[in-house]
């Protein structure tokens, strides 16, 4: 279970979260929503730690992630927006990067690291290629891959779906939606594609200027009747949300 | 009335962020010194590291050195003609290049092509999350990318300028011999017989030095890169330029402290 209490943060005179709370029950997946720079990856760095939330908690199964953290990377798997994988490595390397350092052989850890690209819809001879040679596609199911090496039990995934066709899209949400399923991992999605919350998650919050404007199942989603939610869903430039920011 | 404000206000503003570049980078070396002592360790990387800083810097350096010895020979031979003293040729080129130029010349040619590139690549890595993902995967980046870098450098420099020595001194010969008359024999005795080892070890412990700084800028600066391409690119500019002055004031530092301590 994953926790957020009252999680505050500024850079300067903007304040980035104003005591955000939020909360993912064990197995369940939360979407967060929100227009650009509403504070989507500010909260979710805060609970990596590579930004200080300036007050609130973080709880990882009821304990407090500070100090802890060594702790929750070891059962924790990430897919970044860009891929973010290591191009220096080729795709193997990077998909077993977390099994390399452990007690395994290198040829365990390739074992599994092919088993997992082809989980992925990847072929055994992409391994030996090194993350340039790829396509978006193929970098994000790589990035995917990495992600589930080491059988998390808490995934975030960042924007999984941006910058690919619809088409891959839709794959990918599949891809993620059985993956996570078979693995019963508590996950943080965060995304603007509908289709992937959808697709992906039980749970969404909305996010609007670094507060939680909206928290509910996604079946209820679209009959709240909150106009922020609304206007987001629709799509529309009239609306609470200015759409000049 | 307000225009003395501004700038005293300007003056406060640069001088505020003078100090704290000065602490950030204090910082850095204070983990960067951690990280290399700390387990886990990554002996692959340091490998990879001295082979890419070390090895691939061998030509640049022994350019560089080749024509300074032989440049070198020229200008004594012609400034020690004006009083008689052109036999010095031999000491003096061995002396200048062990003490002096080789490691400095060196390490103002490394410092271009390893900071540059050090910069470049973690700045890369910052932009696009690398850095982030090496975290989540339970890897500190500093001790897996700055220490073996660094590490790298620390000892790859003096072995870099040593080998530079010589081929500094070689040019020095191949000038000596076959333009200026020297005897072959001659000049390698002169060399050996005015060499002393505080001039080689000083040459050395200054490369070190040097290569600590080189590495550490180019890490530093690509750390804390902004983002974007112009981002990557102002850190590999800021690299090459605070590595190649903070060698040349390293160096007045310790010539103070090896020959006038």
């Amino acid at each position: 279970m994953i926790e957020l209490r009252n999680i505050s943060k500024s850079f300067g005179a903007n304040h980035v979260l104003r005591d955000v709370s939020l909360k993912v029950d064990q197995g369940k997946s939360l979407a967060i929503i929100g227009g650009s720079g509403t504070g989507k990856s500010v909260t979710l760095k805060c609970i990596l730690g590579l930004i200080k939330p300036d007050s609130g908690e973080i709880l990882i199964d009821n304990q407090s992630i500070e100090g802890q953290r060594e702790a929750f990377f070891a059962k924790f798997g990430m897919l970044f927006q860009g891929g973010a994988l290591f191009d220096s490595l080729p795709v193997w390397h990077n998909v077993a990067f977390r099994l390399l350092q452990g007690e395994r052989s290198k040829e365990e850890c390739r074992d599994i690291a092919i088993q997992k690209l082809k989980r992925v819809g990847l072929q055994e001879r992409v391994a030996d290629l090194f993350p340039a040679e790829l396509s978006g596609g193929m970098q994000k199911r790589v990035g995917l891959a990495r992600a589930i090496a080491a059988d998390p039990e808490i995934i975030f995934f960042d924007e999984p779906t941006t910058g690919l066709d619809p088409i891959m899209s839709g794959v990918i949400n599949e891809l993620i939606r059985e993956i996570v399923t078979e693995m019963g991992a508590t996950t943080m999605t965060i995304t603007h594609d509908m289709t992937s919350v959808r697709a992906i998650a039980d749970h969404v919050a909305m996010i609007h200027e670094g507060k939680v404007q909206w928290h509910g199942p996604v079946a209820d989603m679209d009959a709240a009747s909150d106009p922020y939610l609304s206007q987001f869903l629709t799509g529309s430039a009239q609306g609470p949300i200015e759409a000049v920011r | 009335m307000t225009y003395p404000i501004h700038i005293l206000a300007a003056i406060g503003r640069a001088t505020i962020a003078f100090f704290a570049s000065i602490g950030s980078v204090t910082l850095f070396i204070a983990h960067t010194i951690r990280a290399i002592f700390a387990p886990p360790y990554y002996p692959r990387e340091i490998l990879k590291q001295f082979i890419a800083i070390g090895y691939f810097s061998l030509p640049v350096v022994g350019l560089t050195a080749l024509f300074t010895g032989a440049a070198l020979a020229l200008q004594i031979y012609a400034g020690g003609a004006r009083f008689n003293a052109e036999a010095v040729v031999p000491s003096i080129v061995a002396i200048g290049m062990v003490r002096e130029l080789g490691p400095v010349l060196g390490g103002l040619m490394v410092a271009g092509r390893v900071s540059s590139s050090i910069a470049a690549e973690i700045g890369t890595m910052r932009v696009t999350e690398q850095i982030d993902a090496l975290t989540t995967l339970s890897t500190d980046p500093m001790k897996y990318l700055v220490a073996p870098r660094t590490l790298a450098a620390t000892i790859g420099l003096p072995i870099l300028a040593g080998i530079g020595d010589v081929i500094g001194i070689m040019g020095g010969y191949l000038v000596g011999t076959t333009r200026l008359g020297f005897n072959s024999g001659n000049y390698i005795t002169n060399t050996i017989d005015f060499l002393e080892t505080a001039d080689v070890t000083s040459g050395l412990i200054k490369a070190s030095v040097f290569g600590f700084i080189i590495a550490i800028m180019g890490a530093y600066q690509g750390y804390n890169s902004g983002r974007g391409a112009q981002g990557v690119g102002r850190a590999t500019t800021n690299a090459v330029v605070s590595a190649s002055v903070l060698i040349l004031a390293a160096n007045y530092i310790l010539n103070e402290l090896f020959f006038f301590a």
